[in-house]
């Protein structure tokens, strides 16, 4: 299937689904999925015969044939490990040059897709299936309990997905709904959601705060509630932190101690595996008690392990710290302080450790409110936004964009046109300008990200636009907007503004990503603020000298003839000067060199000058003139 | 249409954040894409166009410095586009010598002692813009909107310095 989609801008590809049939909630998890419906303002989770709520984000795809979800998938995995896919969400809508990112953690073949811009795709019983694909197969297997739950057809869904996912994440997760037989409503951000189920639910109104974090994903965000009014203003989080990281320091403890024993393993696959299983346990049970242990068996040598709370805590204190670290960042994103904040919602498996919910009464100064599952209380969400888009209903959820959009200028520098934390819909643009004489071409690089530097941020698109009419540098005017829709999802257009030829190209952004995390990106950018600015003034500096050196050139070319030699071989020497500088890293050095050139230019540019008020005076007469003058 | 306008708000310098919310709020109950997810594509697409429009007058005109800028242009005061440009020569002086004080500064109450001042001369310098624009002063309100705005990005500045520090004691 094909994942670059240019569509008519607002234009839906599926028509409406039938009215009759019934709108459910999804939180399509790393770890676990729930399907939920709310009828007049009251949502529940739809279980399965025995009462469980959650189905596992586990496909399987059996030797014998067939797909297998959920606790099947999982049981499957001790016989048929390589047919068994867990965590497809974290490669939803990533590109080859992401694999190295989470190649080690994930056990499949992986094969990148035919371009470099393409989704991976996992090599599993012999077929290479995308994330799409598979996790299609969870929304079909939620689609088919809902079904079975309410006795009717089920063809229209809101989908929850991480505040933080990127543009490239989104469209994957609603290809995956459209695989599914489901149609979209809306992607709504999974704290947004969190909050919609509580705020409905106490009728509270306020300033509270969300602090999500799940298996793989870690996400805090601020909203205001009001009069029925859930306002997002600010978010931030980390695409890579969660419950996983946890279990991972717990099974790399299990190794190190196994060796230090003396016991030489072969640390395989399957031997991570049974690692990091045996932690997952040993950590949910640390939730619950002060000590536990565990029985780790590798080649059929065992080995025993007991860890206490507190050594689990001070394992994860780093990871903890870094949520806090990122959720005082965005309380200042908003401007407010910890004691505005009224009320925290915790969501996500991992709010279950003792630490994590004492650090984060710690920050706010208040208890965490917890009377919700924290394991439904997304899809509950889901499922009121999902009534109120076709019920109707009161409810406003104003959302805003996680990231800043940018685009590359010269030199690597990023231009913002929309910051972070602003609200969706939005639509801004900025227009940009030609660098040389004559270009008739412009690279238009889309960026997703809050650094300085192009490099440090991730790529989103990349398209060229053409017939720029030849003009000199910086007269032309091209006007980049970009819009991003109620779902996240962006479209950039662009055009030349000064002729009347219009341009315009719309690009839904490809999946050419950088190796960088998003999340990282954020997080960075306020440590690098200082590093970036030095940089982005060192390369303002140099694209400044460029641009004095290029236009010496285009005079040099046309009245060269006005200097006689030596003057000409000073003006070189000041010129390969000031190249020699900007080779270099000296932002004083180059901006000396840019300036003594120009002094050394300066009687060059005047006799340009007189020989240009010359040249338009010749054959003019006297009278002529002084009518002029006196005009 | 002005953002004012776009608002149902009058242009002044002065808004009440309550007013601008409630204004704010109640068209976008009406304009908001949710509200028209089951609307054929020519009219979600006109809602959505005008969401976007309200969400840019809103996020313009919630910011106190923002809204003096925009109502500056308005009334035709020309501002440099990029917000960095610092073409006064005294606040050149100033901007540096600031900055370097930063640079300096070694704890994070240095760098709040510093936020703090400038939070305050913020303060001061917004409610000083009220008589400027009332004589129409424009060559004054620009050279103070100019403040403003480094006065606001070294703010910032400040709060990513003070992350540094946070980082590196802890
Ligand atoms: N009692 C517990 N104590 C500690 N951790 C727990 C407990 N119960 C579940 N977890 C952890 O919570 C995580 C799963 O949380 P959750 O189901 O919220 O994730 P998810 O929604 O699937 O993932 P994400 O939100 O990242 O997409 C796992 O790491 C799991 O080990
Ligand atoms: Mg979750």
């Amino acid at each position: 299937m094909t994942l670059l989609e240019i569509h008519e801008p607002g234009e839906t590809p599926l028509p409406h689904a039938g009215e009759g049939s019934l709108a459910v909630g999804i939180d399509l998890g790393t770890t676990n999925s729930v399907v939920a419906i709310a009828r007049e303002g009251k949502p529940a989770a739809l279980h399965d015969e025995t009462g469980k709520a959650m189905v596992p984000s586990v496909v399987a795809y059996p030797s014998s044939g067939g797909v297998l979800v959920g606790d099947e998938a999982r049981l499957l995995m001790p016989q048929e490990p390589r047919n068994v896919v867990a965590s497809v969400k974290r490669l939803m809508g990533r590109g080859a040059a992401d694999l190295h990112a989470v190649a080690g953690v994930l056990p499949y073949e992986i094969e990148p897709g035919s371009g470099e811009t393409d989704m991976v795709k996992l090599r599993i019983a012999g077929k290479a299936r995308s994330p799409v694909e598979i996790s299609a197969e969870i929304l079909k297997a939620l689609r088919k309990r809902a079904e079975e739950a309410l006795d009717k057809p089920v063809e229209r869904a809101v989908i929850t997905v991480p505040a933080y996912f990127d543009d490239a994440a989104r469209t994957a997760t609603r290809d995956a709904a459209r695989v599914a037989g489901l149609e979209v409503l809306r992607l709504v951000n999974e704290p947004t959601a969190a909050a919609l189920a509580y705020g409905l639910d106490k009728g509270s109104e306020g300033l509270y705060a969300v602090y999500d974090l799940g298996g793989g994903t870690f996400d805090f965000s601020l909203l205001r509630l009001e009069k029925g009014v859930f306002q997002v203003l600010a978010t931030g989080g980390d695409t890579a932190l969660g419950g996983d990281d946890f279990d991972r320091a717990i099974a790399e403890r299990m190794l190190a101690e196994r060796k230090k024993d003396g016991l030489d393993d072969q640390v395989d696959e399957a031997a991570v595996k049974a690692a990091l299983a045996l932690a997952r346990h040993m950590k949910e049970q640390l939730s619950d008690r002060d000590q536990t242990s565990g029985r780790l068996e590798l080649s059929g040598v065992p080995s025993f392990h007991a860890l206490t709370r507190a050594e689990f805590d001070a394992m994860i204190a780093s990871y903890i710290k870094r949520t806090v670290d990122i959720a005082r960042h965005v309380l200042g994103d908003a401007d407010m302080t910890a004691a505005e904040v009224q009320g925290v919602v915790l969501v996500g498996g991992s709010t279950r450790v003792p630490l994590v919910r004492a650090e984060v009464a710690k920050m706010l100064g208040k208890a965490p409110l917890t009377d919700i599952d924290p394991d439904e209380v997304v899809a509950l969400g889901a499922a009121l936004q999902a009534e109120a888009l076709t019920g109707g209903g009161d409810t406003l959820l104003l959302d805003v964009t996680p990231l800043s959009l940018g685009l590359e200028t010269m030199g690597g520098i990023v231009e913002k046109v929309v910051p972070r934390n602003t609200p969706i819909p939005v639509q801004l643009a900025q227009d940009f300008t030609t660098y040389q004489d004559g270009q008739t071409a412009m690279v238009i690089h889309v960026v997703q990200g809050e650094r300085e530097m192009v490099a440090d941020c991730r790529s989103l698109a990349r398209f060229e636009l053409l017939g720029i009419p030849p003009m000199t540098a910086g007269a032309a005017r091209i006007r980049v907007s970009f819009a991003v829709d109620a779902d996240g999802l962006l479209t950039v257009s662009a055009e030349e503004r000064t002729t009347g030829v219009q341009q315009r190209i719309e690009v839904k952004p490809s999946y050419g990503l950088s190796h960088d995390d998003m999340a990282d990106m954020l997080y960075d950018s306020l440590e690098n603020a200082e590093a970036d600015m030095t940089a982005r003034l060192l390369t303002e500096a140099k694209v400044e000298a460029r641009r004095s050196l290029l236009a010496l050139d285009a005079a040099l070319a046309k009245d060269g003839a006005l200097l006689d030699g030596s003057e000409r071989a000073e003006l070189d020497q000041g010129r390969a000067r000031l190249e020699a500088a900007m080779a270099g890293e000296a932002r004083d050095e180059i901006n000396a060199a840019a300036e003594a050139l120009e002094t050394l230019s300066k009687p060059f540019a005047e006799r340009r000058m007189d020989r240009g008020i010359r040249e338009a005076l010749a054959g003019k007469s006297v009278n002529e003139l002084e009518s002029r003058v006196g005009e | 249409m002005d953002h004012f306008a776009r608002l149902g708000l009058p242009a002044a310098l002065d808004l009440e954040p309550a007013s601008l919310d409630r204004a704010y709020f109640a068209l976008q109950r009406q304009w908001h894409p949710d509200r028209f997810v089951a609307k054929p594509a020519a009219e979600r697409a006109r809602a959505s166009a005008e969401a976007a429009a309200l969400n840019d007058a809103y996020r313009t005109l919630k910011d106190p410095l923002s809204r003096a800028v925009y109502l500056a242009e308005l009334k035709g005061v020309e501002m440099p586009g990029d917000g960095k440009t610092i073409d006064d020569p005294e606040l050149l002086m100033e901007a540096m010598e600031a900055r370097e004080e930063l640079h300096d500064a070694g704890s994070t109450q240095a760098v709040d002692a510093l936020a703090a001042k400038v939070r305050a001369d913020m303060k001061a310098s917004l409610s000083g813009l009220g008589s400027l624009f009332l004589a129409g002063d424009k060559p004054a309100i620009r050279k103070a909107l100019l403040r403003l705005r480094y006065l606001d990005k070294f703010a910032e500045e400040a709060r990513a310095r003070r992350m540094n520090l946070e980082r590196s004691t802890a």
